[in-house]
């Protein structure tokens, strides 16, 4: 994995794509390094897809913007289709293939579909399939330390809701075990 | 909260007003500044102090107006058109000398234009923030720490002076998350005491009066005069400015807030081709830097921007023909890429290298 | 002269029987002859004396023919912009809550430009004192019409008369705000004959008391006239006032909370939303 990471999270408002992008960036902060998270906004939050530009770097970030990433997660067919092609060469792709057909365009990125939607689901995690693909990503990049991704999630829920940083920590684990099969 | 946490430019301007002591907060919802006041939503009950929803930004300025007679901190803000809206209120503060921060999340114009990120209102903030002859200190931050380190210093700034204080940021800078260390909350009781304030004279003194308003053609002439004083003493202290690569560079960026941040890059990555390339970074748009512009070493100036081109006639005031100076900009709420700005840093100096072959 | 001279040079020889109040400062005024402005402020003045508040109290003056006012009233005082009173008093006693807030505000200020700050203060239950001159005509301006200028009234901006095709018809302020539930009290007066003006000081003097008792946004409109832009001598000009203003905006107490029995605005509002669960405050957080 390159030592700057341009990702971009994307999916239909609601299925935690600007919250997954945010555990990165807080995972990059607790691993010392200089982030940024930036999101789509405006009409598309509300129930259009959405998507965000995370930058893990060890430089000062000039623009947060992320036109051309080098890891993508996508959670739908139109971020997928739309993302797909500005992905770079030695990029990631990890996207949900509960919901995404295979690529039709080709890619030279490394690309992994993972049944996020379908085993979040099966495991009583409905609505954390945003943490299986985190879980994945993780395995499959490595941007920080396990200890640090784990510090994150505790970091992105509030403590009040302890139960949910529980749910949201074994989604990331039921991911990371799935991008160890493949 | 002294320690690193990621937040949004939006919030963290929020809290660094609450640091800074600031108990009153007047908003109206418009995009993307919306968090700031949803963030004070939460707060400010919680610390005993006002968040009040206007019916207008009309009237949460002129609320500020009436906070800031009574001489407590306190804060408004908003993006674009909103702030057109405010400009009265903005006006009657400078004329009745009131300190208070205003803060404008930039968005594309003109009329209901975008509410993508935008550089546009430049003009407006520098240059007419209401009618009359007035200015107001304009601090552009450019990350999410100066978004709080910035928010923080305008409240003291704004009560210095007596005057208020424009925070101009964007919607890119309002929206993204950076890690930010808070800076040390002041407890608003400890804050010195304001005695022109309108807080009731108790018996103890003439009553205040906060006016504007001067039916005398010399007495008005007079206090225009006072605090163009004021304003020459605030162009001695307080502007701001971050030169970055520009001791041996030929090409210098001038750029500001989030256009400043694409241009960095941009300057790193003519750098590792062997373009002497450098940035100057305006932090307080008014007073302008112009010192600082003047004293760079550069054959060309670059003014990049996310308008059409604003700033670019206070970089030509302060250089005064001493170099090329020419412009890339996007607006819209178009943001450039590093890449598009190395190209034109590159197409400068091609012509430049042809320039000194002939 | 120096503030309370004169009343000790009176008290030295006779007994005083009618002083300038306090919180009116000695200075001269700049109304026409005839205008009610001066009664009224004096009113305000006596109160702000008998309430015994004038150092604790903050005035807002507004913009048209009071728009000096900060000098003529002895307690602090802060000039807004046009029709943004109420917005300004809101800032203020959001601040300074111990603090006697009232707007002096004219049918311009308030029921045009600034109506919807009026508007939404009144919803908001601020607890501030709104004193309103509603003469029916733009004064300072020179005699335009204005939101309460009568139908088929000639002014400078309606000179064959107030055509109620293309300016509509005038807004009854006590009546619209009397709708509203932040409303504690609202009373229209006028100051045309010895009685009346006694009247309108039991109306300001329990406007004030309200926000002293934090009973809530209370609003005194007084009825006035403008003799020089309606072009009449002082006498005729009341006259005119009593035949067409006070038919069209009748005297009267428009809202009065304690009066229905209810200690305060807001206990008032509960009552009047009686099976609303959310509004009752039911199954709230």
């Amino acid at each position: 994995m390159a030592d700057q990471i341009e990702a971009i999270f994307a999916g239909f408002g609601g299925q935690g794509v600007l919250f997954a992008g945010k555990v990165m960036a807080y995972a990059g902060l607790i691993a010392g390094r200089e982030v940024s998270w930036l999101p789509s906004y405006g009409p598309e939050m509300r129930g259009g897809t959405a998507n965000c530009s995370v930058t893990l770097a060890d430089e000062p970030i000039g623009s947060p913007l992320v036109l051309h990433p080098n890891v993508l997660v996508a959670m739908n067919q139109p971020s997928f289709d739309k993302f797909l092609p500005e992905v770079r060469a030695d990029g990631l792709i990890i996207y949900d293939d509960t919901l995404i057909a295979p690529a039709s365009a080709p890619s030279k990125a490394r690309i992994f579909g993972i049944s996020a939607t379908k085993m979040a689901e099966e495991a009583d995690l409905g609505g954390l399939s945003n943490m299986v693909l985190m879980g994945a990503l993780w395995e499959k990049a490595r941007f920080c330390a396990e200890g640090d991704l784990i510090g994150a999630v505790d970091e992105c829920v509030s403590a009040s809701r302890q139960a949910l940083v529980e749910k949201n920590k074994r989604a990331m684990m039921l991911g990371m075990e799935a991008a160890r099969l493949i | 909260m002294t320690r690193k946490v990621l937040m949004k430019g939006n919030e963290a301007i929020a809290e660094a007003a609450l640091r800074a002591g600031c108990r009153h907060f007047f908003g109206y919802p418009i995009t993307p500044q919306t968090e700031l006041a949803a963030y004070m939503a939460r707060k400010m009950p919680k610390l005993g102090g006002t968040y009040l929803q206007a019916e207008s930004e009309i009237a949460a300025v002129n609320m500020l107006y009436g906070a800031a007679a009574a001489g407590v901190r306190a804060m408004t803000s908003s993006s674009s058109p909103g702030i057109s809206l405010k400009t009265e209120g903005i006006s009657y503060m400078a004329g009745a000398d009131l300190p208070g921060v205003i803060v404008n999340v930039q968005r594309g114009g003109p009329g209901l234009g975008s509410i993508q990120p935008s550089q546009s209102d430049y003009f407006q903030a520098t240059r007419a923030m209401g009618h009359g002859d007035f200015y107001l200190p304009v601090f552009a931050p450019s990350t999410v720490q100066e978004m709080a380190d910035l928010t923080f210093t305008a409240f003291n700034v704004a009560d210095e002076y007596r005057t208020p204080v424009v925070i101009l940021a964007d919607g890119m800078l309002g929206q993204m998350m950076e890690p930010v260390i808070m800076p040390e909350a002041i407890d608003p009781a400890t804050l010195p005491p304001k005695p022109w304030a309108t807080r009731g004279h108790e018996g103890a003194r003439a009553h205040n009066i906060i006016n504007s308003l001067h039916l005398d053609a010399q007495k008005l002439y007079e206090d225009n005069v006072r605090r163009f004083a004021t304003y020459e003493q605030i162009k001695r202290d307080e502007v701001r400015v971050e030169t970055y690569r520009t001791e041996d560079a030929d090409i210098v960026i001038c750029a500001f807030g989030a256009a400043a941040r694409i241009a960095r890059s941009a300057v790193n990555a003519a750098r590792e081709r062997g373009i002497k390339a450098g940035l100057l970074r305006p932090i307080t748009l008014w007073p302008y830097p112009a010192d600082a512009v003047k004293a760079l070493h550069a054959k060309a100036l670059v003014v990049v921007e996310l308008n059409m081109g604003q700033m670019i006639e206070d970089v030509r005031l302060a250089a005064d023909g001493a170099f090329p100076i020419s412009f890339f900009g996007r607006c819209g709420g178009i943001i450039p890429t590093p890449d598009e700005v190395l190209d034109e840093i590159v197409r400068i100096h091609e012509a430049m290298e042809d320039e000194e072959g002939r | 002269m120096k503030r309370g001279d004169e009343v000790a040079m009176t008290q030295s020889t006779e007994k005083a029987v009618f002083t300038r109040p306090h919180a009116l400062l000695p200075v001269v005024t700049n109304y026409c002859p005839g205008c009610t402005h001066g009664i009224v402020e004096r009113l305000v003045a006596e109160v702000i004396d008998e309430l015994g508040v004038e150092g604790k109290t903050v005035g807002i003056s507004p913009v048209g023919c009071s728009v000096t006012s900060y000098d003529f009233f002895g307690c602090d005082m802060i000039e807004a912009s046009h029709g943004r009173a109420p917005a300004v008093a809101t800032g203020v006693k959001r601040s300074l809550p111990d603090r006697i807030v009232f707007a002096y505000q004219g049918d311009g200020d308030l029921a045009s430009i600034g109506m919807a700050e009026t508007v939404h203060a009144a919803t908001r239950g601020e607890n501030i004192t709104i004193i309103f001159i509603n003469n029916a005509i733009y004064g300072m301006t020179g005699g335009q019409m204005a939101p309460t200028s009568l139908p088929h009234q000639v002014t400078q901006t309606s000179p064959y008369g107030r055509d109620l095709e293309t300016a509509g018809y005038p807004i009854r302020v006590c009546e619209l705000l009397a709708t509203l539930d932040g409303v504690a009290y609202l009373e229209r007066v006028s100051v045309d004959t010895p009685k009346s003006v006694r009247t309108a000081k039991k109306a300001i003097r329990h406007a004030f008391k309200n926000q002293v008792d934090g009973v809530g946004y209370s609003l005194v409109e007084v009825v006035s006239t403008c003799p020089t832009n309606w072009k009449m001598t002082p006498e005729d000009a009341f006259a005119w006032m009593r035949e067409n203003m006070l038919t069209y905006y009748p005297l009267g107490v428009y809202k009065d909370v304690q009066a229905e029995g209810f200690a305060n605005a807001a206990e008032a509002a509960r009552a009047r939303a009686e099976g609303c669960p959310i509004a009752c405050g039911e199954g709230v957080r």
